[in-house]
């Protein structure tokens, strides 16, 4: 599944997808950043709370297919900018981070 | 052989916005150079979190990357507190960041764990008031 059906699959909010056609592959959760570098592989959907500048360059270097911002959680000023220019997808949804995990998990088959 | 690609940073102590630039930039570098997927995972992630030490934790400082045929060696140099107790430091979970530090997603105490687990060699040579340098190398 491709982070734009996968963005439509659980109505998330799309705030950038200069990526929209890379293949999601599971899901990552998490806020603590080092835990996330430590933890998230290629092409999962990284699901957090974090808004800060700092998820571009996380994304970037784990090479996630997508940020799920959850809990209707604002990026910082800025962040979307950089977003676009580095490539990386981010969402956003009203649901909770379990609750945008499940979801993706329903609608990937990954259940 | 001896010859390498190196790549040179200064990594600014100041600025959290542009934290991460030196990594992402050589993730990049070595996407070019027709480096390996994994080998530049391992690479940018264990370069990116020494590079948010330096700016956390020593104001920033420098950091150098050398390709060579066999290995990627990464090289940060900073001039900060230096580290009071490695050991400890090296162990998941332990970490001094401040609170709004920690407000950032950062100070889970995984940062120096990583950098050993992604790399093949991490060597930290460290003295109180002087500051610190942490030189790892993976290979191909
Ligand atoms: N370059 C450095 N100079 C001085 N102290 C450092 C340096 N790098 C790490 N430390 C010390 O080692 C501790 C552990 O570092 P580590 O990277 O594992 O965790 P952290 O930076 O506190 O949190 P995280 O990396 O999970 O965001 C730090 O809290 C700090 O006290
Ligand atoms: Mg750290």
């Amino acid at each position: 599944m491709t982070v734009r059906e996968l963005s439509k699959a659980l109505g998330c909010e799309e705030l950038k997808l200069p990526e929209p056609d890379r293949e999601v592959e599971g899901c990552y959760c998490g806020d603590l950043l080092s835990w996330v570098m430590g933890r998230a592989q290629a092409s999962q959907a990284w699901i957090t709370i974090m808004s800060n500048i700092n998820i571009v360059a996380v994304a970037t270097l784990c090479d996630v297919s997508c940020i799920i911002l959850s809990e209707n959680v604002m990026p910082d000023d800025g962040v979307l900018d950089v977003a676009e220019a580095k490539g990386v997808n981010i969402l956003r949804t009203a649901d909770t981070t379990f609750g945008a995990a499940a979801a993706l998990a329903r609608v990937t088959g990954n259940e | 052989m001896s010859e390498s690609v190196r790549f040179h940073f200064d990594v600014n102590g100041q600025s959290f916005t542009s934290a991460g630039q030196a990594s992402v930039q050589v993730k990049k570098n070595l996407r070019e150079l027709g480096i390996a997927p994994d080998v530049i995972r391992r690479v940018s992630i264990a370069m990116y979190e020494g590079e948010i030490n330096m700016v956390i934790h020593a104001h920033g400082g420098e950091a150098d990357v050398e390709v060579y045929e066999d290995r990627v060696v990464i090289i940060l140099n900073d001039h900060g507190p230096g580290i009071k107790d490695v050991e400890l430091a090296m162990k998941e979970g332990y970490s001094t960041a401040p609170d709004n530090i920690r407000s950032l997603g950062f100070g889970a105490g995984m940062g120096l764990p990583n950098m050993k687990r992604y790399t093949d060699e991490m060597k930290i040579d460290t003295e109180l008031g002087v500051g610190t340098k942490i030189t790892m190398t993976v290979r191909f």
